[in-house]
């Protein structure tokens, strides 16, 4: 065995504290990984699966065996929708929506920058304008959307319509109380637990 | 009827015109929705597909002021709301850690007491009552109830029993006199979250899902979520120019479709605000209008 493939290395599947992928997912989601069988079932569904390079139950099978950093570099994971329908049909009631999202929020926390480019972008604009407003500020959104994701002249023909038709909130509508939306960020993503 | 209200971000912004016509029916069916005073946003996909903790706590506080509001049950008309409510209020109840752990965050006391309803719920329930009080009948209207995913999937999360094959919103469709289609693609899903990070997608199933309900005859397709209603409307000229030929499919919410039966005004039920004309579904409610088409009128006009 080379150093390169040594037990730590992220291909064998540990994190910083040792932990191998399929624990860590069995511990952030209460689903148990081992218990998938591979039947296929929720990649057949799947509206998504002829965009993933690897599909749901491929996923699955990749937690696994481990393989965390082909998980972590693959972006199959962010094209899941959560329709719920693998959810829905699992025979052994393994919920791989779960699953996924947990692949998800690992990747978002250790390796953020292999999130493509758009979908990263999305997802940190959203909470940002809920982290700043409590609601969504849809105008905000699409302005921050555009600035990250450098997809400037995207839908730029939709604009107008939404404006004629009312639909495009200027100002946004914020909470009263932001104070307790900051505390709810700071606890679930920063990790600062008030009691 | 007094429920508690969560209206989500969507019905103050691209979804105004199911949050108008929501408005409108509750005058004809006696509903009184009392808004949860300084409601946040449910989070949606970005919180639970990054942070699930997070995805759970922001409901949860819509949760916990509905409690202390005395509700309980909360409608959330839409469907990604409804189903990160739900969600939250199920892995709560079955998790005391998480419990435990959310309260902590909230800084209140709070016992998950609120249940959770989405509009069809809602509307089933009031089906006797819709009929009774349609005045314009929308006879001839055949409607693809479009019900897509989170309404009805998990089922654990949304009890509902038929999840392979519901048939309740087409109960409602029945209840104003319209004619409810089968077709096969009424739980796909329409590439909800991805409208601007991936629209090649939202494109690729729309087309697909329009396609399907056109071939099945539909005159328009019937939604209760903002977000399927803005991919498959404000996107459905792109769909079209993928299609052997263009749709004018019109993308009513349920909401529309019962307000026009009970003769609520266009302009109350925001019909004017969609992309995708709403001419093909009104001149139903226009035919409803002559006095022939009154069923409690003299029907003899045909005759002369």
């Amino acid at each position: 065995m080379t150093s390169s493939q040594s037990v730590s290395s992220p291909e064998n599947g540990r994190n910083s504290s040792g932990d191998s992928l399929a624990h860590e997912i069995h511990n952030l989601t209460g689903v148990d990984p081992a218990r998938c069988y591979q039947c296929g079932k929720c990649t057949a569904g799947c509206p998504m699966a002829n965009e993933m390079a690897v599909g749901p139950h491929a996923m699955i099978r990749l937690i696994q065996l481990d393989r965390r950093d082909r998980l972590m570099r693959d972006e199959s994971k962010w094209l899941c929708l959560t329709c719920e329908t693998c959810t829905s049909r699992c025979p052994n009631e393994i919920d791989p929506a779960r699953l996924i999202d947990g692949l998800r929020e690992i990747a978002f926390r250790d390796h953020r920058e292999k999130t493509p480019a758009r979908i990263r972008a999305f997802h940190e604009s959203f909470l940002n304008q809920i982290r700043m407003f409590g609601r969504m500020y849809e105008l905000g959104l699409v302005i921050w959307y555009k600035t990250k994701s450098g997809a400037l002249f995207d839908d730029v023909a939709t604009a107008p319509g939404l404006i004629t038709r009312g639909k495009l909130n200027f100002l946004p509508h914020g909470n009263q109380d932001i104070a307790s939306i900051r505390r709810i960020f700071e606890a679930c993503v920063e990790g600062k637990d008030h009691k | 009827m007094k429920i508690g209200f969560f209206p989500g971000c969507s019905l103050h912004g691209t979804g105004k015109e199911y949050g108008e016509s929501l408005q409108a029916i509750t005058v004809p069916l006696g509903i009184e929705l009392a808004e949860i005073r300084d409601w946040a946003c449910c989070g949606a996909t970005s919180a639970h597909a990054t942070n699930h903790l997070l995805g759970i706590a922001l409901p949860a506080r819509t949760l916990a002021q509905a409690e202390e509001e005395k509700h309980g049950e909360v409608l959330a008309p839409c469907a990604a709301c409804y189903s990160r409510l739900a969600a939250a209020r199920d892995e709560i109840a079955h998790d005391p850690t998480l419990a435990q752990r959310v309260n902590g965050i909230l800084g209140k006391p709070f016992a998950n007491s609120v249940a959770v309803l989405n509009i069809v719920d809602l509307l089933v329930k009031m089906a006797p009552v819709i009929k009774q009080k349609t005045t314009h009948p929308l006879t001839g209207m055949k409607v693809a109830s479009y019900y897509g995913c989170l309404l009805v999937r998990p089922p654990k999360v949304t009890n509902c029993a038929e999840f392979e094959s519901p048939q309740v919103m087409e109960e409602v469709v029945r209840a104003t006199g319209a004619t409810p289609v089968e077709w096969p693609k009424k739980l796909d899903c329409c590439g909800g979250g991805f409208s601007l990070s991936r629209s090649a997608s939202v494109v690729r199933l729309g087309r697909e899902i329009l396609e399907n309900a056109r071939s099945a005859g539909a005159d328009v397709l019937l939604v209760a979520c903002p977000m399927c209603q803005s991919n498959l409307d404000m996107r459905q000229q792109a769909m079209s120019r993928r299609s052997t030929k263009p749709f004018d499919m019109p993308i009513l919410y349920i909401t529309q479709l019962v307000g026009m039966a009970l003769g609520c005004d266009s302009k109350s039920l925001g019909l004017g605000r969609h992309f995708v004309s709403t001419a093909p579904a009104t001149k139903f409610m226009a035919a409803a209008s002559t006095p022939a088409a009154h069923t409690n009128q003299p029907t003899a006009t045909k005759e002369a």
